[in-house]
């Protein structure tokens, strides 16, 4: 690894600490409580972050899986994985703290609102595309079957929204808050978003990296077993 | 279509430093080959040293890991449909639908090509293989040899100029096999260029006009049959898939 | 473009002859979906106020677990013996391929329906001549004709490739099942077409999103 990357990286780490520990604080100590919801409002700013996060994720999986059939390079065939990898476990978060956030507050664990029926799809979807790579029968396989799944998947996200939404639309529209969202919420919101974002990029990077050593150690191993 | 005959100088198969990788594992380890118009080349080799690999990187089926090839002196890359029109390959496997007669393959597959005058064509293909009786039979009623035979009429169905056959007699009895070789000499008036492996030395070397092997992904010994006698050839053999294990 | 579409139909038609002989892929497929249909009923019931709620759900279960098994099919019969080496040596485009045989596909899977939708309707006590549902029908099929096609030969390619392919065509076919149950409710009810139409829209942009971008990529599920 190069200097330019170990100070990128070294940047990189160290802002994502100081906004953890600057969202941390924020969401703990220096937002009210919101007067509605009462505490339980606070895994908001856990789980907007986090939602965005694993959406965005499949976008970079998107254009990690056109870039790889269209150029055939490895390195974005390794982007668009681990990034999928990331987006799966960002939407099981979703997935959990959004019925933790509902019981409380609506007194249901699940509803079939437009954004949580999407995230259930979406992550149904990404399970399947990391399932067709670990049993796909060769690894250049799984890379080109994966980059199909990451494009035909992703643009099927507009559609599943549309549809879930006006499939619940003779249901009470979900209300988050009754007065909108005050500065100093919209100010610990924004931070956490910044904050996930940065671990997304980190995590991504890592393990990217990670793949395209793997895929290194399988060339030497072929090289030594000449 | 495509009768145009290019010049004769340019060689009909020409692959340069082909490699191919299935996972950690080397078929192909740079592979060079040249077939003259016309001419025959056998391939021998051990299981596993890349035969069929190779054989299905010539057709289009597989893309190599590096290098390239032109066959009538078309990069396999650039023009993939024609290419395709002016080659054949027959596998291990036949390609025929078992619940569709042999005369519904012939025309299934005459058609994907768009042979012209296909029924005229079908009688003269059946009639090289021999199977006129069985023309309108199932192809899965068919016997392995028979089977084979149809797969033959089906590679030569649109009069292809390069023949690619990959162990056409493996898994046949003698006498089916020696129907092999004759079927060839029916369908091959000296004007196709043929790539053929096979594990059968003698067959082997009386067929061809040059002669390569190949171990693990590598062309290790290749002469023309003038500069061969069949006596030596079985050392040969032995001596160079034997190297190096 | 003419020729293109000459080769289309000469797998499709392949496909056809096929399929005359040995019925597999229709036979297997209608005893599947009529066996989803009775079993749905009898754990919904069927009296006249839950035939309104639940039967338009249960038409569409059958047809698309019966559909996911004949789209199973499709590429199975071309990975045995190698077959598909012998269409992959064929001079057509690679799209060529995929139409020929979503077309197959798309017609085994109308066939099942034209058998199995009336049995239905006649099960439920519902008026059996229904054309309106007849267009529902073709464009929920075309739309699982569109992404099955595809998905199936990606899974003739992996391990578990049984299982694979129900794992990845369910989740994206979501807008065309929910689009088709929604819009299956007012035909049998009798209301206007008013109701229908935003899911008739959804289900048409479906299936034009995914006959384009499964035309783009197949190739790239086929190439060896």
């Amino acid at each position: 690894m190069n200097g330019n990357h170990a100070l990128r990286n070294g940047i990189l780490w160290g802002l994502g600490f100081a906004l953890m520990i600057a969202a941390l604080y924020m969401v703990f100590v220096y937002v009210p409580t919101e007067k509605h919801t009462g505490i339980i409002q606070r895994i908001f700013y856990f789980h907007v972050p986090v939602a965005w996060v694993s959406f965005l994720a499949f976008f970079v999986t998107f254009i990690g899986s056109i870039l790889y059939l269209w150029k055939r390079q490895e390195k974005w065939d390794a982007v668009a994985c681990a990034s999928a990898e990331v987006g799966v476990v960002f939407t099981t978060l979703v997935l959990i703290t959004g019925p933790i956030w509902a019981k409380p507050v609506w007194g249901i664990w699940w509803t079939w609102d437009a954004r949580l029926t999407t995230s259930l799809v979406l992550w149904l979807i990404y399970v399947a595309y990391l399932l067709v790579r670990s049993l796909a029968t060769e690894p250049e396989k799984g890379a080109r079957y994966g980059a199909v799944i990451g494009i035909v998947g992703f643009i099927d996200v507009p559609v599943v929204f549309l549809t879930v939404n006006l499939w619940r639309t003779q249901h009470p529209t979900t209300i988050i808050f009754e007065g909108g969202l005050t500065t100093p919420m919209l100010m610990t919101l924004m931070v956490c978003i910044a904050a996930f974002t940065v671990l997304y990029v980190l995590l991504v990077i890592r393990s990217a990296g990670l793949k395209t050593m793997e895929a290194e150690i399988r060339r030497l191993r072929i090289m030594k077993a000449e | 279509m495509n009768k145009d005959i290019p010049n004769s100088s340019i060689r009909a198969v020409e692959a340069r430093g082909l490699e191919k990788t299935f996972g950690e594992q080397r078929a192909l380890r740079g592979v060079d080959l040249t077939v003259s118009r016309g001419e025959c080349l056998v391939i021998f080799g051990p299981n596993g040293a890349g035969k069929t690999t190779l054989l299905k990187i010539l057709s289009t089926l597989v893309k190599p890991s590096a290098g390239s090839v032109r066959l009538d002196g078309i990069d396999i890359r650039d023009k993939p449909a024609q290419i395709r029109r002016r080659i054949s390959l027959v596998g291990n496997q036949t390609f025929l639908y078992d619940n569709l007669t042999v005369y519904e393959n012939l025309k299934f597959y005459g058609k994907m090509y768009d042979v012209a005058d296909l029924e005229n064509r079908i009688r003269e293909v059946i009639s090289w293989v021999g199977l006129e009786s069985r023309l309108h039979d199932r192809a899965g009623t068919l016997s392995r040899g028979m089977q084979q035979r149809a797969s033959f009429a089906r590679a030569v169905i649109h009069d292809p100029s390069i023949l690619f056959l990959d162990e056409p007699d493996v898994g046949l009895d003698p006498h089916a096999s020696a129907m092999v070789s004759d079927i060839l000499g029916n369908i091959n008036s000296g004007s196709r260029t043929v790539v053929m492996t096979t594990h059968n030395l003698e067959r082997g070397v009386e067929l061809g006009d040059s002669i390569a092997i190949l171990d693990r992904g590598k062309v290790v010994y290749q002469a023309s049959r003038e500069e061969l006698s069949k006596a030596d050839f079985r050392q040969i053999y032995d001596r160079y898939t034997e190297t190096g294990r | 473009m003419n020729k293109a579409f000459t080769k289309i139909f000469v797998i499709f038609w392949k496909d056809m002859l096929m399929e005359f002989r040995t019925r597999e892929i229709i036979i297997s497929v209608l005893v599947f979906a009529l066996l989803v249909l009775v079993i749905f009923s009898f754990a919904f019931g069927t009296g006249i106020d839950v035939t309104e709620m639940t039967a338009p759900g249960i038409l569409w279960v059958a047809l698309t677990f019966g559909g996911v098994i004949g789209l199973s099919r499709t590429f199975a019969v071309e990975k045995e013996n190698s077959r598909l080496e012998g269409l992959m040596l064929c001079p057509v485009d690679r799209a060529v391929i995929y139409w020929g045989k979503l077309a197959g596909s798309f017609t085994f899977m109308l066939a099942v329906a034209v058998v199995v939708t009336p049995i239905f309707l006649a099960l439920f006590n519902l008026p059996i001549f229904l054309p309106r549902l007849a267009l529902v029908i073709v464009l929920a099929l075309t739309g699982f004709a569109a992404v099955g096609t595809l998905f199936s030969a990606l899974a003739v390619n992996t391990r578990a490739r049984d299982i694979m392919l129900p794992i990845l065509f369910l989740p994206v076919v979501v807008p065309v099942i929910v689009s088709a149950v929604k819009a299956t409710a007012p035909v049998l009810a009798g209301a206007p077409w008013g109701d229908m139409l935003t899911w008739l829209q959804i289900m048409i942009a479906f299936d034009i999103i995914y006959l384009v971008a499964a035309t783009l990529v197949f190739e790239f599920v086929v190439e060896e």
